[in-house]
């Protein structure tokens, strides 16, 4: 007895948009793949499917298939999210595929997110600054709050897949902007006891409109972060702890 | 740089290599620019000006939309702005000093908001090639405000102007017969839908940006408060408008006269 309802099998048409940068022959333009649903079918099944089957030159990235890593980040039908963590069900019959605009394209659906977020970590210094001159490693850690930890948790459950950055209205305008991949790490530091940094610190990074004032609320953000971070929230509060400064 | 480099031994010999020879090196404080604390400061201006603009209009919306009570109701409102109860005279000055000071506040948020619009065609058409792409309401309000920001600038400057320098003319026949026999209705029309839809979005946007008490988590309901206010106040303007639009057109033969209350003439000489 198969009681799992069966779906009518779609024939799905994949319109993807390719080019290779490193060849100058390359002429950036849309192909079109037609292959059959199967159930519980993400966009990670599919495109493997098509590069197996069909075009075995198509290029994209992926890692852990299941939302962790951030790599198979891409615009789908318009919106930024992820390849792996994407059912086929949920979307048309027609299917667009983009790379992530914003970050360097490294080929057909890849692109270097990796590039960008080490450029944006290395401006924002997005590490423990401890005025400590040596860290005794042997020693324990000084015990956390529970509650603090969680806080702390929570956004730094931050994958660096760059959906934010390609729904961004700002940082599609404005190369410098560090968006809220930027701006929730800098929430998650000035969380952090061991930090030792002052919000007058953080001023001096976020505290112009290539941080945290040149966000313009659209909250494109919040409304695909495939992670679900409180965004809107953190860069309200980080807004208003900089005007406080 | 230079002391870094000139301190390490690559770093000489390049310096030697090149004929060159380091002369000084002053540490200046005023090189170490420390963050300016105006960007918070015009970010929290552009709100705040923009809030009081917005309850300025609203206020005025109420205002203008007496003559829907009555004509004597929209007089007596005019007469009150003239300072008729406080100094038992009208002084029309005082709507010019209000317009004065509207006027600078409109100047104030239209500078510091023009930051923020797209400044080349380039961030211009990366921005529409992105709101296509993405589809997505928050980022289409915020063209919406671009563009109604720009319409209120050029347009809201003409109404401001013309309340500046003719002050007294403020009534139910005197703007009855502006807004018909002088054909300043279509402006008035553009302007209702230009600032309602501008200032609605721009103070959902606002309490957003700033997120107290939590409202960054209540999106849906702000933006279904912020239709519904903008729904109202465009029913109630275009309602107000379309009754002076009818009073000047039965007005039309005796544009010029000046509209007198008799009971309220009665009051002010036999108090």
């Amino acid at each position: 007895m198969n009681n799992i309802p069966v779906r009518e099998e779609r024939t799905l048409r994949f319109h993807i948009l390719r080019h290779n940068p490193q060849d100058s022959e390359s002429v950036p333009h849309q192909q079109v793949f037609e292959i059959q649903e199967a159930d519980s079918m993400t966009l990670f099944i599919a495109l493997n499917e098509i590069r197996e089957n069909l075009d075995s030159s198509l290029q994209f990235d992926f890692v852990c298939r299941a939302g962790i890593c951030g790599s198979c980040a891409m615009i789908i039908n318009g919106k930024p999210g992820l390849a792996c963590r994407t059912l086929t069900r949920d979307l048309p019959e027609d299917i667009f595929l983009a790379p992530l605009p914003v970050f360097e394209l490294i080929s057909d659906l890849s692109v270097n997110t990796g590039k960008w977020m080490r450029a944006i970590s290395e401006r924002l210094e997005t590490w423990v600054h401890n005025r400590q001159e040596e860290v005794d490693l042997q020693q324990l850690e000084a015990p956390m709050e529970q509650s603090l930890a969680y806080s702390i948790y929570e956004l730094e459950r931050c994958i660096e897949c760059g959906c934010c950055i390609a729904a961004c209205g700002t940082a599609q305008m404005r190369d410098q902007f560090v968006g809220a991949v930027g701006l929730n790490k800098i929430a998650r530091f000035r969380l952090d006891p061991r930090d030792e940094r002052e919000d007058t610190d953080f001023y001096e990074l976020i505290g112009d409109e290539s941080g945290v004032f040149g966000c313009l609320t659209l909250l494109g953000c919040e409304d695909v972060c495939p992670k679900e971070l409180p965004l809107a929230a953190q860069l309200a509060y980080m807004r208003r702890k900089m005007a406080s400064v | 740089m230079l002391t870094s480099a000139s301190s390490s031994g690559r770093g000489r010999k390049e310096l030697k290599r090149a004929g060159s020879r380091l002369v000084a090196s002053v540490e200046s404080k005023s090189l170490v620019r420390k963050s300016s604390r105006w960007a918070a400061w015009l970010d929290v201006l552009q709100g705040v000006s923009g809030l009081v603009l917005l309850l300025f209009i609203w206020t005025h919306m109420i205002m203008v939309s007496s003559i829907l009570i009555s004509k004597d109701a929209m007089f007596v409102v005019s007469r009150m702005f003239e300072g008729v109860y406080v100094f038992d005279e009208p002084h029309p000055v005082l709507v010019s000093m209000v317009a004065v000071v509207i006027f600078c506040l409109l100047v104030i948020h239209g500078i510091i908001a023009l930051r923020k619009a797209p400044s080349s065609y380039r961030e211009y058409r990366q921005f529409i090639t992105h709101a296509n792409r993405f589809k997505h309401t928050d980022t289409n309000l915020w063209l919406l405000q671009v563009i109604t920001g720009f319409i209120l600038m050029f347009l809201a400057t003409a109404h401001i102007y013309q309340m500046f320098s003719q002050p007294g003319n403020i009534g139910p026949y005197a703007s009855a017969d502006r807004i018909w026999t002088n054909t300043v209705w279509p402006l008035y029309l553009v302007l209702l839908f230009a600032v309602e839809l501008h200032g609605g979005v721009g103070l959902y946007r606002w309490l957003l940006k700033w997120g107290w008490f939590g409202l960054a988590n209540n999106r849906q309901q702000l933006k279904v408060a912020k239709s519904a206010i903008t729904g109202f106040f465009l029913i109630l303007g275009l309602l107000t408008l379309a009754a002076y639009i009818k009073l000047g057109i039965e007005h039309e033969n005796h544009a010029g006269e000046r509209y007198r209350p008799v009971s309220f003439m009665q009051q002010m000489e036999n108090p």
